[in-house]
């Protein structure tokens, strides 16, 4: 037995020539086949009456239905407003998030102010504060992009305040050395240095964001996808349900995208950034 | 006890008088020292490590308070560090310019790059860059604010020995160019040897040993005539050659 390995390229393999794509072909059918199989089964469960349409629907059912909601404009209504509420509660914590993290990471004062109080608050969970901004605020908009605010301004500021803090002195230092005046000593070197970690920070407040919006508009709301859920409640169909699940399935899974390609668009000058671009 | 940092007019030399520095009252680091540099010289600084030698460059960069003491410097001064310190957020021609916002920057830039010789670089991010570049951009961006007196902290101590010695040509040619006072931090005998004409060692807080090096350039290491001199700085540093 040898100890020696030889690392080699695909193009190097001598069978390889005609195997990969047939290979990989097969990878991707493997990664979707289980999903699919499972559908089918569950499909096949609810066609021969083993599983209650009255507990779930089948995904025939749900394509049919969702397909009818898009038809007769109330899935486009109510995502719009609920997109509507994420969008605006998301904003106002980047707002928050971004202006307390710069108080409290660019001067001591600012930190024993702001940083305080908020590691107190962050351990609260936002949820429980639910009943309370329904008193303060009633049953309009207001309170529901509030909370998706208030779950999501944590995160910005979490991440981005540590992102500040974290910036290596020597760095600052030398931007003194070359005569850099404050103003363009955040904007040259703390504002850059900190997006990775504010970057992180968004894609936790995108996540939070949906989880406070579904909440909020299931406990009160007479527009968005958790109300369309909820009314869907009252007349057993699982079928609305199910739809509303998979659109809120897929706004998450769209808004993760998008911060991703936020981060690779961004900080193409960290080294796997690089990797990313040229692969 | 006199607290003076004054800045003079471009070309006046740096002189330092007196200087004390302690950190939270513990013992001097440096202890009422003395040292002139006159324009356009190049000094080797040498001593221990813990010396002080980063702390009196440090003061003399404006990065430390002078709190007992006179300092008197030029006001362009550049510094660069044993760490090139580049911002690797931004591409290699904008840290040359980094605090720089008029039109010509781009072209200083591409300049003074072409200077050090990593034109070739100046589009790259600084994390791509080898450790040799990486310091070739920091002399670069040290340079490009044509200073009357630039400081080097030990600049090629992390460097190996072959880039090293590329890098000791470039900083004699650069200076024979722009003809800055020079201050060089270094425990390498033979790189003061090199470049410097004149070679000061650091000691308790003092200048102790203060030697002109008058082998005519360009140098070689060589050259027969660094023998004696690196004895007695060797020496000086209570490093006995055999
Ligand atoms: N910021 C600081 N706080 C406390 N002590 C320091 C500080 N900077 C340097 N010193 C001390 O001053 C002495 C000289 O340090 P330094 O100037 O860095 O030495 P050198 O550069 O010659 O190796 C060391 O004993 C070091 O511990
Ligand atoms: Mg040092």
């Amino acid at each position: 037995m040898s100890d020696a390995i030889t690392l080699t390229g695909p193009y190097k393999t001598a069978e390889a020539k005609g195997k990969p794509r047939s290979l990989r072909t097969l990878v991707s059918i493997r990664r979707y086949a289980s999903p699919i199989v499972l559908v089918c089964l569950w499909q096949a469960a609810c066609s021969l009456g083993l599983l209650s349409t009255r507990l779930v629907a089948s995904p025939l059912q749900i394509a049919v239905t969702g397909w009818t909601l898009v038809r007769d404009g109330t899935l486009p209504f109510n995502l719009g407003v609920s997109l509507l509420r994420a969008g605006s509660g998301l904003g106002l914590a980047i707002s928050f998030g971004v202006t307390l993290a710069l108080i409290s990471g660019l001067s001591r004062i600012g930190e024993d102010v702001v940083d305080a109080p908020l590691q107190v608050l962050r351990t609260l969970p936002a949820l429980a504060l639910v009943p309370l901004f329904i008193l303060w605020f009633g049953i309009g908009e207001t309170p529901k992009i509030l909370l998706v605010a208030l779950g999501a301004t944590f995160p910005i500021y979490l991440n981005l305040h540590k992102g500040i803090r974290s910036i290596d002195p020597k760095l600052v230092e030398m931007a003194s050395t070359l005569g850099l005046s404050r103003w363009q000593t955040i904007r040259d070197v703390f504002l850059p240095g900190a997006l990775p970690d504010f970057l992180t920070g968004l894609r936790y407040a995108v996540g939070v964001s949906w989880l406070m919006l579904v909440v909020a508009e299931q406990v009160n709301a007479e527009s968005g996808i958790g109300h369309m859920m909820m009314d869907a409640q009252d007349f057993l169909r699982t079928d609305i349900i199910l739809v509303g699940l998979l659109v809120y399935g897929v706004l998450g899974l769209i808004s993760d995208q998008i911060v991703r390609f936020l981060e690779s668009a961004l900080l193409s000058w960290r080294p796997d950034g690089r990797k990313g671009r040229t692969a | 006890m006199t607290h003076t940092h004054s800045e003079a007019h471009p070309g006046t030399a740096v002189i330092v008088e007196q200087l004390t520095r302690r950190f939270n009252n513990g013992p001097p680091v440096l202890d009422g020292l003395d040292l002139a540099i006159a324009p356009g010289e190049f000094v080797a600084l040498l001593g221990h490590s813990g010396s002080g030698k980063s702390t009196l460059l440090r003061t003399l960069a404006g990065l430390d308070p002078v709190t007992d003491g006179a300092v008197t410097r030029p006001r362009e001064v550049s510094v660069v560090f044993q760490e090139h310190r580049l911002l690797p957020w931004k591409r290699v021609w904008k840290n040359v310019v980094l605090g720089q916002e008029d039109k010509g920057i781009r072209h200083r830039a591409e300049t003074v790059l072409e200077e050090v010789g990593l034109s070739h670089r100046s589009n790259a991010w600084p994390l791509t860059l080898s450790g040799g570049e990486a310091q070739r951009a920091a002399l670069a961006r040290a340079l490009v604010r044509e200073p009357a007196f630039l400081m080097l902290d030990e600049p090629f101590a992390a460097l190996d020995a072959l880039t090293r010695l590329k890098m000791q040509q470039l900083v004699a040619d650069l200076w024979k160019k722009h003809g800055c006072a020079v201050l060089l931090v270094t425990h390498d005998v033979d790189e003061a040897l090199l470049l410097a004409d004149r070679a000061v060692v650091l000691e308790r807080g003092r200048i102790r040993v203060d030697v002109p090096i008058t082998i005519p350039r360009p140098r070689r290491h060589s050259d027969p005539g660094f023998d004696a001199l690196r004895s007695l700085l060797l020496d000086a540093l209570g490093v006995h050659a055999a």
